[in-house]
């Protein structure tokens, strides 16, 4: 059984605003019932341009009707730009949180928003490299590299619960795979920069959560000796202290995951103490 | 809240009779039959005497049962046995719906050079006994079909798909856990090989059952260990849980005429009641070849993980084949096979009854589900389109 919280149970059991929205301004469906779930939304504008009224009607389980309704009243009273900004996590965070295999629902919501607000806008969305990527549940690459890029997701079945692809044959593994590696290369957004002390702590924590753990597996271990400007320097103990493979270790997992994590202009020394 | 329990196929209640008669192998019995002792070897005449009552519920002598921990247990080792004890043969046949204790082990063996060919079923989700016949091959090493299916209750013709493969030479199995106990099995007038069983399908507790194995057979053990069921399987046998698997089994004989008198009229009734106040629904598989417990209903474009948990707020307990409820994203690979349209997939709902089922039972969940059928269709964005929406596939 699904571990649902009470505001979930809340919202499937009394839905807010259910239904069609007369002339609506904007309107959307996304899904399709061999998926499982599908969304129709529409919604109408008042004159200052805020969503006056909108009104969703689900097909799927509890939590798809939940995250409809969350949905609804979320945007309610907003502008547009205002919605746009509400994300996937936004939605399920209102709920109080989402079973992992349910996260889908919750982007379910935010695509109907979108493609909502697209229709408002104008004609049909474009969608110039529409290109299908799983052809059970019809998700496209555009929508996979979303969630990836919003979600931070980093595994084929990540992506699964998020998006749905890939959850039926499990032909398009591979290609979602590569999508991930892409998406992962992809420059990161900007940084503000970073005080000295806030760029220690930043290190300390990427190494105890990201580094440390995975030498440990092996029986080695790294310690932070000092950060003179972005020279990181580190001493490595345990196994990896004798191991000839230290140093490509240092470089290929010690740097990439402080440059992914703190700054990419890290470099990283290994020094003896 | 009263609960209202109408998922027998997924596990029953333990029957009274039953857990009485277990208690004292837990608090005062607690030897082991093996040893030397009077106070433990005393044990082994009350698992003679519970062997003699499961042997007597399927028709078969005592020493052709082989107590296992469940279902799964019984089928792996039923399988693999066939498989050892015929080396030179590569080949299962066996059929899409079966249960994953079957379809999970037989994708495993492809995975390890076996060859499988999983049988395909019709809309009413029967099997074309040609095709079975013609894909028995001299290098089967065994077939394995289920009797009754779990999700719909559709019987599978299994003592002419023995006589088949008798006749070609090929051992058969059958996963005979939602059968036994619901319809009367003779082992002496058939001539499957091995069948197996689960003790809480049939009112015993979890963590028992028993694996047939027709005398003469040859069998290569699963869990190799001591002496325990004549070498066949080791492991200290669980004493309380065999007691009461032999208590169940009595009972079970004793009630085969209720189950398919009582329980089959008060299953009848749901079915009838429910199809006739709701619209766009139907039942999914043959209800000619069926369980007398079991009824798979769809409901058209609603979802069938919502229509469970609103059935919960009334504490109706059933199960679902839809994708949301599986954990995975597809609907059931029953339906599926079935060639279920996904409008009506999403939408199953399975009531699985048992005799402890009463009549203002079954009122109460007629009284209750067309409002919960309506209140989704409300939300459904399929439902308003109307007629159109019944060509949506």
């Amino acid at each position: 059984m699904w571990e649902y919280t009470d505001k979930v149970k809340e919202h499937f059991l009394n839905p807010r605003n259910v239904g069609e929205v007369e002339n609506p301004d904007g309107v959307a469906e996304v899904g399709s019932i061999a998926c499982g779930d599908a969304l129709k939304l529409s919604f109408k504008l008042d004159e200052r341009k805020r969503i006056k009224d909108v009104k969703f009607k689900t097909f799927g389980c509890a939590s798809a009707i939940a995250t409809s309704s969350a949905l609804t009243e979320m945007i309610k009273g907003k502008t547009l730009d205002e919605a746009m900004k509400v994300t996937n996590q936004d939605i399920a965070a209102y709920l109080g949180g989402l079973p992992q295999e349910k996260m889908h629902c919750s982007v379910m919501g935010k695509q109907a928003l979108e493609k909502a607000i697209e229709n408002y806008k104008g004609g049909p969305p474009v969608e110039p490299e529409a290109k299908i990527i799983c052809e059970c549940f019809g998700v496209t690459e555009r929508e996979i590299e979303q969630a990836i890029r919003e979600n931070n997701l980093t595994t084929v079945e990540e992506v699964t619960n998020y998006t749905k692809a890939g959850g039926g044959c499990g032909g398009c593994h591979d290609a979602i795979r590569e999508i991930i590696e892409r998406v992962r290369a992809e420059a990161p957004p900007a940084r503000p920069k970073l005080s000295n002390v806030q760029k220690i702590k930043m290190i300390e924590e990427t190494i105890e959560r990201e580094i440390r753990p995975s030498l440990k597996k092996d029986g080695g271990d790294i310690e932070l000796v000092d950060v003179i400007g972005n020279r990181v320097l580190v001493a490595t103990r345990g196994t990896c202290a004798t191991c000839k493979a230290a140093e490509l270790t240092l470089t290929n997992l010690v740097r990439a995951k402080l440059r992914d994590f703190v700054s990419p202009e890290l470099t990283v020394e290994e020094v003896t103490q | 809240m009263k609960t209202v329990y109408l998922d027998n196929n997924a596990t029953t209640q333990v029957a009274e009779e039953v857990l009485e008669a277990m208690l004292p192998y837990f608090r005062d019995f607690y030897g082991n039959p093996s040893s030397m002792h009077t106070f433990g070897g005393q044990v082994g005449r009350n698992i003679r005497e519970a062997r003699e009552q499961a042997a007597a519920l399927v028709g078969a002598q005592p020493e052709e049962i082989i107590f296992t921990s469940c279902g799964t247990e019984g089928d792996n080792a039923a399988i693999r046995s066939a498989l050892m004890t015929h080396p030179d043969r590569r080949h299962i046949v066996t059929s899409r719906v079966e249960h994953p204790a079957v379809k999970s082990l037989c994708a495993h063996l492809s995975g390890q050079g076996y060859k499988v060919t999983e049988l395909p079923v019709d809309k009413d989700g029967l099997l074309d006994m040609t095709q079975y016949e013609r894909s028995l091959t001299p290098d089967t090493a065994i077939a394995s079909l289920m009797w009754a299916n779990n999700e719909t209750g559709v019987l599978f013709p299994v003592e002419r798909a023995a006589e088949i493969a008798a006749e070609k030479g090929i051992m058969f199995h059958t996963d005979a856990v939602q059968a036994v106990g619901k319809i009367p099995i003779n082992m002496k007038s058939n001539v499957i090989d091995m069948l197996s069983i689960s003790g809480h399908k049939l009112h015993a507790p979890k963590g028992i059952g028993f694996l047939y194995v027709r005398k003469g057979t040859r069998f290569s053990p699963f869990l190799i260990g001591g002496h325990q069921e004549t070498g066949r399987r080791g492991g200290t046998e669980n004493t309380p849980g065999i007691v009461g698997l032999g208590k169940a089994c009595e009972l079970a004989a004793a009630n085969m005429k209720t189950e398919n008198q009582t329980v089959k009229r008060l299953r009848d009734k749901l079915e009838a009641e429910i199809l006739s106040r709701i619209p766009n629904s139907r039942v999914n598989g043959s209800r000619l070849y069926r369980l007398p417990n079991t009824t798979n209903i769809s409901f058209e474009f609603v979802e069938g993980e919502a229509i469970l948990l609103l059935m919960d707020d009334y504490g109706i307990c059933a199960s679902s084949g839809s994708a949301c409820t599986s954990g995975s994203l597809q609907p059931s690979h029953v339906l599926r096979a079935m060639g279920v349209p996904f409008t009506m997939a999403h939408g199953s709902i399975r009531f699985s009854l048992s005799i402890y089922n009463t009549e203002e039972e079954m009122d109460f969940v007629i009284e209750k589900l067309p409002s919960i059928i309506s209140k989704l269709r409300g939300l459904s964005p399929y439902w308003t389109m109307g007629d159109q929406a019944c060509s949506v596939q």
